[in-house]
């Protein structure tokens, strides 16, 4: 005897539609705090776009600000130049130096010596900007003045740990069985590292190269101690001055009076926002294009 | 062999067979007594735990020894040993003496390095680099400093590997584009490429389909002239086929411990047809797998 009649209609009934009911609330609410995400995003992204669009133009984004407090017309190339400048020397020290970090952990580290050295790197990478800022102030501004390679070294310190992560993901990615066979045929370890496993990765690389200069171009807590005080200044010596850069000019403009400076402010904000997606979007493809390669093997 | 290149080529349906010729092959077998390998009492550890216990056994110069056992007994560990490839492994040490021409490759001053190139290793699952055809047997002579004539000794390598013909109007093409067998083969003819005295097949079939195991069981034939060859396998058939040795490798369970053996060693038409030990009797009738 079955415990429900077989020729009911086969609709939820009772304790069922409520369990549905429930399913609905909670699909419901996954999707909607989904959206929020995308839509604080897209908020973000539009409220600078809309105030800073005003400001926008291909002066503002080639010339040099004009000289006198509050004047019209200039532009932030100086900045921009600068910024580039300061995360190329920043991923020319972050770059090699977590590419090896990576190898020595995936090829060459125990599980006992590789534990304290991914802690050190994660604990590294949640340090506030601002201390690493400080120390960086500490170590080389106080001596020497502020400069473009003190905050550069500020930005590596920062960028090393993501660096490191991602290269080490990806050299994990690459199949065991190949490290074996460059081992089979006689040659040294490092050979193998070198011409087998690290080209194999090296799109993966790209990819956490990428989201690190991303990332390192809108650091500002260590620029404000370390490369702030240039003024008008269109010096590019990194290694002697401060550098103008992006994300101080617009804590300069942002703290004017003057109108224009204000909306040089979200200029300079949604040039720099643009760019970080810019970059994070170019990581995405490459990583989605290794990724395929890595897997149709 | 020119009946089996045919049949990959065309795709049809593998013949009933064909291994007529087999048994005049094998009978022509194990004349070289040169020794290559002479394992003396060797253990395998990895940690505290004994994975083969007590091997001794000769392997000979251009013949082919398979290695067969019920899975677990220790097959590729003991071949893996035999190129020093465990050490990577944590926890494995070695005692008693491995002994190739005289020389414990276990010694303090022997470089691994050197050892694997001597030695060659050829994997169960085909692992060609994600790079052309011709940069993969490239890469290690270039390495290893054999510049002189590479496209020569490409073309060489490809061609004892029976593979030459199939890839040779593709050389830069990636090499993962290849078929498992052909992959296989590649394997094998980078292996080949810096002239080793000895290649180790582990399980160099077992990803394959009949087809392509049969062009590289023919392969083993021919490079057998020129290389030492030691082979695993799990499938009994292809030790019938192709070895001129076989050892039967045997798990001896005292107690939680289980530990591989070298249970029986010896010509293969004796392994299969009047072993000595009840063991081996056992696994080549099938009464345990």
């Amino acid at each position: 005897m079955a415990a429900v009649d077989p020729f009911a209609p086969l609709v939820a009934t009772g304790n069922l539609r409520r369990r549905r009911r429930i399913d609905l609330i909670m699909r419901g609410s996954a999707t909607a705090a989904a959206v929020v995400a995308v839509a604080i995003l897209g908020i973000v992204i539009f409220s600078v776009a809309q105030r800073g669009a005003s400001a926008l133009s291909i002066s503002f984004l080639t010339q040099d600000p004009s000289v006198g407090l509050g004047a019209a017309g200039g532009g932030i190339a100086n900045a921009i130049i600068g910024s580039v400048l300061i995360v190329a020397v920043a991923t020319a020290i972050a770059l090699p130096l977590g590419v090896l970090i990576a190898i020595y952990l995936t090829e060459f580290a125990t599980p006992r010596t590789a534990a304290p050295i991914r802690l050190a790197l994660d604990l590294l990478n949640g340090t506030p900007t601002i201390v690493i800022g400080v120390f960086v102030f500490g170590l080389l501004v106080v001596a020497h003045g502020q400069s473009g390679l003190a905050a550069s070294i500020a930005l590596a310190v920062i960028m090393l740990p993501l660096m490191a992560r991602t290269t080490q993901e990806m050299l994990l990615l690459v199949p065991h069985d190949l490290r074996d066979a460059a081992h089979a045929l006689g040659t040294r370890r490092w050979r193998g590292i070198v011409g087998i496993v690290l080209p194999s990765a090296l799109g993966g690389i790209l990819t956490g190269a990428v989201l690190a200069i991303a990332r390192a171009f809108g650091e500002t807590a260590p620029l404000i101690l370390c490369d702030s005080i240039f003024g008008n200044g269109t010096s590019l010596n990194v290694f002697g001055t401060a550098v103008p850069n992006i994300p101080i000019d617009i804590y300069h403009y942002s703290e004017s009076g003057f109108p224009n400076d204000k909306a040089r402010a979200w200029g300079a904000a949604l040039v720099l926002i643009v760019m970080i997606l810019a970059g994070n979007l170019a990581a995405r493809v490459i990583l989605a294009r290794q990724r395929r390669r890595m897997l149709a093997r | 062999m020119e009946e089996v290149s045919q049949l990959e080529t065309t795709g049809e349906a593998a013949p009933s067979t064909v291994r007529l010729a087999i048994p005049a092959r094998m009978a022509a077998a194990t004349v070289s007594t040169e020794v290559v390998y002479d394992l003396r009492d060797v253990d395998v550890y990895y940690g505290a735990t004994r994975a083969l216990g007590g091997v001794s056994m000769h392997i000979h110069k251009n013949v082919i020894t398979a290695m067969i056992g019920p899975s677990g007994c220790g097959k590729s560990t003991m071949v893996r040993t035999l190129n020093r490839m465990n050490d990577s492994v944590p926890g494995f040490h070695v005692a008693g003496e491995v002994l190739y021409h005289g020389q414990d490759i276990y010694d303090r001053i022997v470089d691994p390095v050197e050892v694997r190139r001597r030695i060659g290793m050829v994997f169960q699952r085909p692992n060609p680099f994600p790079k052309s055809i011709f940069d993969n047997i490239a890469w290690a002579p270039r390495i290893l400093g054999l510049r002189a004539d590479l496209q020569d000794r490409v073309e060489s390598a490809l061609r004892r590997a029976a593979l030459w013909d199939e890839v040779k109007d593709r050389l830069k093409q990636s090499a993962l584009g290849l078929s498992g067998g052909q992959q296989q083969r590649l394997c094998i003819a980078r292996a080949i490429a810096i002239e080793p005295e000895v290649l180790l097949l582990d399980e160099p079939c077992s990803a394959l389909d009949p087809i392509a195991t049969a062009a590289v069981e023919d392969l083993m034939f021919e490079l057998k002239r020129d290389y030492t060859l030691v082979i695993v396998t799990h499938n009994m058939q292809q030790a019938m086929r192709v070895a001129d040795r076989t050892a039967f490798f045997s798990l001896d369970v005292e107690g939680d411990k289980r530990t591989g053996v070298l249970v029986e060693y010896d010509e293969t038409a004796k392994i299969f047809s009047g072993p000595t030990d009840r063991r081996t009797e056992d696994y080549v009738t099938g009464r345990f797998g």
